[in-house]
């Protein structure tokens, strides 16, 4: 039953992936036929600044990326998880954004955050008067809070759907037990949805390597290389300077990397052992 | 179904699925020109001169129903991703539009487009000389312009120019006196698309010629080792370092985005005095602000740099786009495209279709065609310009190879935010060299 889902796995998937990791071992510019090239791609890509500076910009995404949204959406999650009136339309709210294409978001923060013609210079507010996408201190910042704006919404429906989940008996007796709702969140929400939080924390840390569209249309890396993270600095090596094997080298750093935050999570929360949260409930 | 017939419509399905991934991955399933699979193809741009090719191809197919070209359509971004993958894998279409520079250099020294020395005399007469220098490779013809040129024009917003008391520079020294005094009036002296980067190109570009003349660049086209510290490319890279210091471009232009039109919504909402961009902008400023082109647009040349040794006639910008002729392609759909090209391109219909666009060919004796146009004075000064340019550089992105111009865009977006010196810039392309 699974063979045409694995037929399509390895063509789409597996086929590409060797060729991507033969490729990063070959000098091609795309026109010719390539050239072997031994560890050259490796080492040059090690040494290229830009690249490094790739890395260090992807981390630092992944990580300010992470502070932002993991506690946004947990709180979001939990606030509109209770079935009352205002929540539930403020729910529909919230999750809007996860109906638009990154294109979309990006063409649209892009104008809104224009100097010239965006809100900044409409409202007459200094404060958000800023050139926001062309100043290389604060365009990294921007780049965070408009991935965040576009995947709180999906996080924030994971916990949701986590809290839902949450038997209320655990609540009554808590209540019995006297525990507030600081409390009751601390220690029967949290560790309640401690699978959830796995999973969201994967796909969000996973997520970021892998941001490339709504970077590319916001800011193409710039200014000055400011937002040039690593699935863009592929792309631009590949397709706009025509070394593919440099490029292939980055893709398999970036796939590797994937593999191992996803696993190294997995095994660290001890999720893979599948045991049940609710023994007892 | 017994067993051994559903692993067989696995396999085959497999196999399917492996063919149409790597004809995904090499002839965009079958876009190209298989030799001898019946017919010369061509691969086109849409926008921009989109209406006068297809003219052309009706009007050809039309003439020889027995060899007839089939045309694709793409979008310009999307094209240059698939036509290189194509040219490279032997699936090229028979007559490849380009920009000429490195990327035609590359295709010839591979030997992937024909040496059309000789054989396309008939239209390569009729060009411009500054335009036609562009269509070759080594001496040897390689390419032939098929559309209009676009050199970049120095624009203004002539009310506010004079609100702030300022004539349209004629020296630099007059620009940097025009920024001064338009940044007293709160405008942006010279809007910049500082996002998109490439406009930043035409900056070095037009002060490296007017500083050094074109020798300056074609030492970096040789490869000659340091071209890039040139005196005067230094001398060009100070005086954007100048301008940007003088807040020239104003505070905001890192975030200017040319492909959405927002450095020509500066100049029409009178936000900005000048802007420097190709006269491909002209038609989309029509468009958007019809009344501010009919009495309030002005446009010049570049300034001339004091002591600079540069032709002040020279233009930068794009001369053309080209057409070559693929060698994958068999010997009789190679002669349909040489045959298209000696009677089509800049052919009188052609011409005309062309005009009808706004475009202007970069062809010689069109004074007359131009004249009765509903709107002349744009065109007449851009074929003037073309007509009379002592050299007409391609931009240096499309003239270096793709890796170098890369590096390019990268260093000189940090040359405008100040992050690198003149000499630093000068040291970090020598690198490239």
């Amino acid at each position: 039953m699974a063979a045409p889902a694995l037929v399509l796995f390895g063509v789409f998937a597996l086929v590409p992936l060797a060729g991507v990791v033969v490729l990063s071992f070959m000098s091609w510019d795309g026109l010719g036929a390539p050239q072997w090239a031994g560890a050259d791609n490796w080492v040059n890509a090690a040494a290229d600044p830009v690249t490094r500076n790739a890395v260090w910009l992807t981390v630092k995404l992944t990580v300010f990326g992470y502070l932002f949204q993991a506690p946004v959406s947990l709180l979001l999650g939990v606030y509109t998880a209770s079935r009352t009136r205002h929540r539930e339309v403020l729910a529909v709210l919230y999750f809007l954004p996860l109906l638009f294409s990154s294109a979309a978001v990006a063409l649209t923060f892009k104008g809104l955050l224009d100097p010239n013609f965006g809100f900044g210079a409409a409202l007459d507010l200094p404060l958000l008067a800023r050139d926001w996408l062309g100043d290389p201190d604060l365009a990294l910042g921007v780049v965070v809070f408009v991935v965040g704006w576009c995947f709180i919404p999906f996080h924030a429906l994971l916990y949701q759907g986590g809290v839902r989940q949450i038997p209320a008996s655990l609540y009554e007796a808590a209540r019995i037990d006297g525990a507030g709702p600081a409390s009751q969140f601390l220690h029967i929400t949290l560790p309640q949805l401690k699978y959830t939080i796995v999973t969201s924390s994967t796909l969000m840390l996973v997520g970021s390597l892998t941001y490339f569209d709504l970077v590319f249309v916001l800011t193409a890396g710039g200014p000055g290389g400011a937002t040039r993270i690593l699935p863009l600095d592929m792309y631009l090596t590949g397709f706009r300077s025509y070394d593919m094997g440099q490029a292939s080298a980055v893709g398999v750093v970036l796939v590797a990397v994937g593999l191992a935050l996803a696993l190294g999570l997995n095994r660290l929360s001890g999720a893979h052992r599948m045991e049940s949260r609710q023994e007892g409930a | 179904m017994a067993p051994s017939s559903a692993g067989r419509t696995l396999t085959a399905a497999a196999a399917v699925l492996t063919l149409s991934a790597a004809a995904g991955c090499g002839g965009f399933g079958g876009g190209g020109s298989d030799p001898g699979d019946g017919g010369a193809t061509a691969w086109a741009l849409t926008g921009g001169s989109e209406e006068a090719f297809r003219t052309s191809f009706a009007s050809w197919n039309e003439a020889n129903p027995d060899r007839e070209i089939s045309v694709e359509w793409f979008a310009n971004d999307a094209y240059k991703e698939k036509i290189r993958t194509a040219v490279g894998s032997g699936n090229a279409p028979t007559l490849v539009f380009n920009w000429s520079g490195g990327t035609l250099a590359d295709y010839a020294q591979s030997g992937q487009v024909q040496d059309l020395s000789g054989q396309v005399d008939g239209v390569t007469d009729k060009l411009l000389p500054s335009v036609a220098a562009n269509a070759e490779v080594g001496g040897e013809v390689y390419a032939v312009p098929n559309n209009q040129a676009q050199p970049v024009v120095l624009y203004y917003t002539e009310e506010v120019l004079a609100d702030a008391g300022v004539e349209p520079p004629e020296t630099f020294a007059d620009m940097l006196e025009a920024v001064d005094a338009l940044k007293d009036e709160d405008v942006v002296p010279i809007a910049l698309a500082g996002q998109s980067v490439w406009p930043e190109l035409m900056w070095i570009q037009y002060l490296t010629d007017r500083v050094g003349g074109p020798e300056a660049f074609q030492r970096i086209l040789d490869g000659e080792e340091g071209a890039w510290s040139d005196p005067a490319v230094i001398e060009a890279a100070t005086a954007i370092s100048d301008l940007v210091e003088a807040g020239a471009f104003g505070d905001g232009f890192a975030s200017v985005d040319a492909d959405s039109g927002a450095d020509t919504a500066l100049l029409h909402t009178g936000k900005a005095g000048m802007l420097l961009q190709g006269s491909w902008v002209y038609p989309n400023m029509v468009s958007d602000a019809p009344e501010f082109v009919e009495d309030g647009l002005g446009y010049t040349t570049f300034p001339e740099v004091e002591d600079g040794s540069g032709d002040p006639s020279n233009i930068v910008g794009n001369p053309a786009n080209f057409w070559s002729v693929s060698s994958d392609a068999s010997e009789e759909d190679r002669q349909t495209a040489v045959d298209y090209i000696n009677d089509q391109v800049y052919s009188e219909e052609n011409v005309q279709s062309l005009l009808d666009l706004g475009a202007v060919p970069p062809v010689t004796g069109l004074e007359e065609e131009i004249a009765e146009q509903d709107d002349p004075a744009h065109l007449e000064f851009t074929y003037g310009m073309v007509r009379d340019a002592g050299h007409f550089q391609l931009s240096w992105d499309q003239a270096l190879p793709p890796d170098q111009a890369q590096e390019l865009l990268s260093n000189l977006d940090l040359l405008f935010l100040g992050e690198l010196t003149p000499e630093e810039f000068g040291a970090a392309m020598d690198s490239t060299l």
